[in-house]
């Protein structure tokens, strides 16, 4: 090879590489929208907006949206990562923990990172849904309840943290959230009687700094909440990733179900803190409040929803909120300050509480709870809504979410005992809609379940517009500064709405149920969509 | 499940199940389910196959509570040809089970005539018409619900209702629906898929038809049933020996 072919390909390699042009410091996640082109953490900043500030593709041109390439997982498991994009490279989890460093622009690999766990017990899936960076350093939980770090450069793993015991049915499948120099994790295992708990660990070596136990021990406030020993296999798990307030330092995280699920006679009173927001000091892990969405919960309604968090007109002032679609049918508005609630409205249809009393503590209604005969309650099992992201658009005011309507199950109680590593699960709720990932013939009417984008007006709790699906959704929500809306569900279909007024501008089909929420990035001027569907990841983007 | 010696079974306990028998429709579904794959191979869709046993009918033996049940299933009968089915089958999954056979004692089969199976298939293949609409192993229409195994899966006082009452209940995938097209059109078929932008049924003709939604000037769900009733065209024996009929009919291998 001579010196001129030499130096032409050293500079074609200059321009066509994507190059790391610097190591994601906690600052630059802080500042991330300044920064659009990349996504740096799981909901796209801190305040987990899910809105980008891109706007290259707009509602006038989004019918021009082109295929651009696809990566097939080689994996059968739902397919739920948020990919994570810096300069260039994409990075995301193929189910249930095998990291993939992809070309952003092509998606040609640069490596893939296999973990092989060891036994675990997840619940409803060997998922995974996505990673955190630091520096030049990724982290990823496993559902072998470990904490891995790898270099982002080689997918070398750097340390390897055993966070709980997964014998016992501890897991974990959420995406980490690195605040400052440490690394936070929650563990799912609300069907297995954990004891669960968020932890912070040291981003260079994995040694734990804090941990704040979602089920509160002797002499903790709230360990009055549950009957006897209950506690100790009380769940709380953690499954979603929390959200921070770098003014406020604190973090914010969603609690799931208490064990055993849809029996709370063994576990008599409120079982904090389960299906509840908790806000953390980032720095010692210690609570600074709570607001429990559903006391004593015998309806799986696991409170893990990725807290949305926005500055908002509040009567006439200036107010920092959360904004949060539960699963179990309400809207919520709290002041995440104080934790004040502040509305709290259905967006999907209701039955088993009445309403709030005036400290926001829900009216349950008498005979909407699980029996041993039986009992229908909306909503259902699934909820109204789960783990999927929902969106807030700062242009239009609006929360956006993704939403179960109509939707309803028979829930059953019955008796269940704790064995260590057995689910402990005390019934079978039955809906009419199955749990299923692909496209299955839908015969239902409106009337017995259908799927939604809702948007909802934050300072009124009113629904501005929805846009209605035949069949149901586990499809997250983007937004973006040109006020468009991205989103699926489980027909397959992948679509674009007018943020404004839920206008349908595009649509494709992926052939398989999309869930998963929607990220954008933007590498060499054009600005790509990417979602999975299916076993795959589509990224689309303005045809030439 | 309750394998063949559960027919060791005495104590008739209908009164006990059908009180507790308000967790009914989908909430048996489920239990049906696991009866099905557990238990009718030995003790049949109704669950009477074997002597001196008859779930439709809440006749037992050795049972005089929903434990009693719980217990047998779990643990089986020793000595006798009913397996345990502790490590099979969930704590959760026993009792839907025991919830079903509740449904079933409480839904007793409606027929006191006994049938003849041969007269039946005549009945079905003649006088009553039945293969205008049905099919039974590759033989009739294919526009109303192939009858190939529903002896497999629908219990005999299901299928006399169905056959007497056709607009009691209608399953989900056995909708029909109506399009109006361009032209003022109008289509009828049974439903096979839909979503938010199209619509999929098989036509009157047997034709697989697809349709956007944004073209049709019109989409609904018929609320009846596209089968008539048969109260009052078939007298009480023609009405068992169909029913009979039907309940031979256990998949492509049987005759």
């Amino acid at each position: 090879m001579n010196v001129r072919r030499l130096l032409l390909i050293t500079v074609a390699s200059f321009f066509w590489e994507p190059t790391s042009l610097a190591q994601v410091s906690f600052e630059r996640i802080l500042d991330a929208n300044k920064e659009p082109e990349n996504w740096l953490t799981y909901s796209g900043t801190p305040l987990s907006q899910r809105h980008s500030l891109l706007n290259q593709i707009t509602p006038a041109n989004v019918k021009n949206l082109d295929l651009q390439w696809i990566y097939q997982a080689r994996s059968l498991q739902k397919f739920e990562a948020t990919p994570l994009l810096v300069d260039g490279v994409m990075y995301t989890v193929q189910a249930p923990n095998d990291v993939i460093a992809l070309d952003a622009a092509t998606g040609r690999i640069f490596w893939i990172y296999s973990y092989n766990p060891g036994r675990a017990h997840p619940c409803c899936g060997r998922v995974n849904r996505g990673l955190a960076i630091l520096g030049d350093t990724l982290f990823m939980g496993t559902i072998d309840a470990h904490l891995v770090a790898i270099d982002a450069k080689n997918g070398r793993p750097l340390w390897n943290t055993t966070i709980a015991r997964a014998k016992s049915g501890y897991a974990i499948t959420h995406a980490p959230l690195v605040l400052k120099d440490k690394v936070i994790i929650g563990t799912a295992g609300g069907e297995y009687g954990i004891r669960g708990f968020i932890a912070a660990y040291d981003a260079h070596t994995g040694k734990e700094a804090w941990r704040f136990y979602t089920i509160p021990g002797p002499g903790d406030p709230g360990h009055e909440t549950w009957e006897g020993d209950s506690w100790q296999t009380g769940g709380g798990p953690v499954w979603m990733t929390g959200s921070y307030d770098p003014t406020l330092n604190l973090t914010y995280w969603g609690v799931g179900n208490p064990s055993p699920d849809w029996n709370g006679d063994v576990r008599l009173g409120d079982n904090l803190y389960s299906d509840s927001v908790v806000a953390l000091d980032a720095d010692t892990g210690k609570l600074k409040w709570y607001y429990q969405f559903t006391p004593h919960d015998d309806l799986d309604f696991d409170s893990v929803q990725v807290p949305v968090l926005a500055d908002i007109e509040w009567q006439g002032q200036k107010r920092k909120v959360i904004l949060w679609a539960n699963r179990n049918g309400f809207f919520y508005v709290l002041d995440r300050q104080t934790g004040e609630f502040l509305l709290g409205k259905p967006f999907a249809k209701v039955t088993w509480a009445s309403g709030f009393d005036q400290k926001g503590r829900p009216v349950r209604v008498s005979g909407q709870t699980s029996s041993l005969v039986g009992t229908r309650i909306y909503p259902g099992n699934p909820g109204a809504t789960s783990w999927y992201s929902p969106s807030y658009s700062p242009r239009t005011g609006l929360f956006y979410i993704p939403a179960w309507a109509n939707s309803s199950s028979i829930f059953v109680k019955v008796p269940v005992e704790y064995k260590e590593g057995r689910e402990y699960a005390a019934g079978m709720p039955k809906s009419l809609i199955p749990f299923d990932w692909s496209p299955v013939p839908n015969f239902r009417k409106e009337e017995e379940g259908y799927g939604a984008v809702r948007a909802f007006d934050p300072q009124s709790g009113e629904r501005k517009w929805e846009f209605k699906m035949a069949d149901v959704t586990e499809a997250g929500i983007l937004t973006t500064a040109s006020d468009l809306l991205f989103s699926g569900g489980r027909e397959g279909y992948f679509y674009a709405l007018d943020a404004r007024s839920g206008a349908l501008l595009w649509k494709t089909s992926l052939g398989a149920a999309v869930i998963s929420s929607p990220m954008t990035y933007s590498v060499g001027g054009k600005q790509y969509v990417a979602v999975n569907a299916g076993n795959c990841l589509f990224t689309f983007a303005l045809r030439q | 499940m309750l394998g063949i010696s559960a027919c060791i079974f005495a104590l008739a306990v209908s009164a006990l199940l059908v009180a507790q028998q308000t967790h009914t429709g989908s909430g048996s579904e489920e239990g049906k389910q696991l009866f099905v794959a557990n238990c009718a191979p030995c003790h049949g869709p109704d669950g009477d196959a074997i002597a001196g046993v008859d779930f439709g009918r809440g006749k037992f033996r050795r049972v005089s509570s929903d434990g009693d049940v719980l217990e047998i299933v779990k643990a089986g009968i020793p000595g006798t040809a009913m397996p345990g089915f502790s490590n099979e089958l969930t704590e959760v999954e026993i009792r839907m089970l025991a919830a079903y056979l509740r449904y079933l004692a409480g839904t007793a089969q409606t027929t006191s005539a006994p049938g003849d199976a041969v007269r039946g298939k005549t009945i079905f293949e003649g006088n009553g018409r039945c293969l205008e609409c049905h099919r039974i192993r590759g033989k009739g229409s294919r526009v109303g619900p192939d009858l190939t195994e529903i002896g497999s899966v629908r219990r005999l006082a299901e299928l006399e209702r169905s056959i007497l009452e056709p607009d009691a209940e209608i399953l989900p995938h056995n909708r029909f629906v109506r399009v109006v097209i361009q032209d003022n059109v109008t289509i009828t078929g049974r439903l096979l898929n839909q979503d938010t932008f199209t619509v999929q049924l098989m036509d009157s003709q047997e034709r697989l038809r697809s349709f956007e939604k944004s073209n049709l000037k019109e989409y609904v769900f018929l609320d009846k049933s596209a089968m008539p009733s048969y109260q009052g065209k078939l007298n009480p024996q023609e009405l068992a020996d169909l029913v009979s009929y039907l309940v031979s009919l256990k998949g492509m291998g049987s005759r």
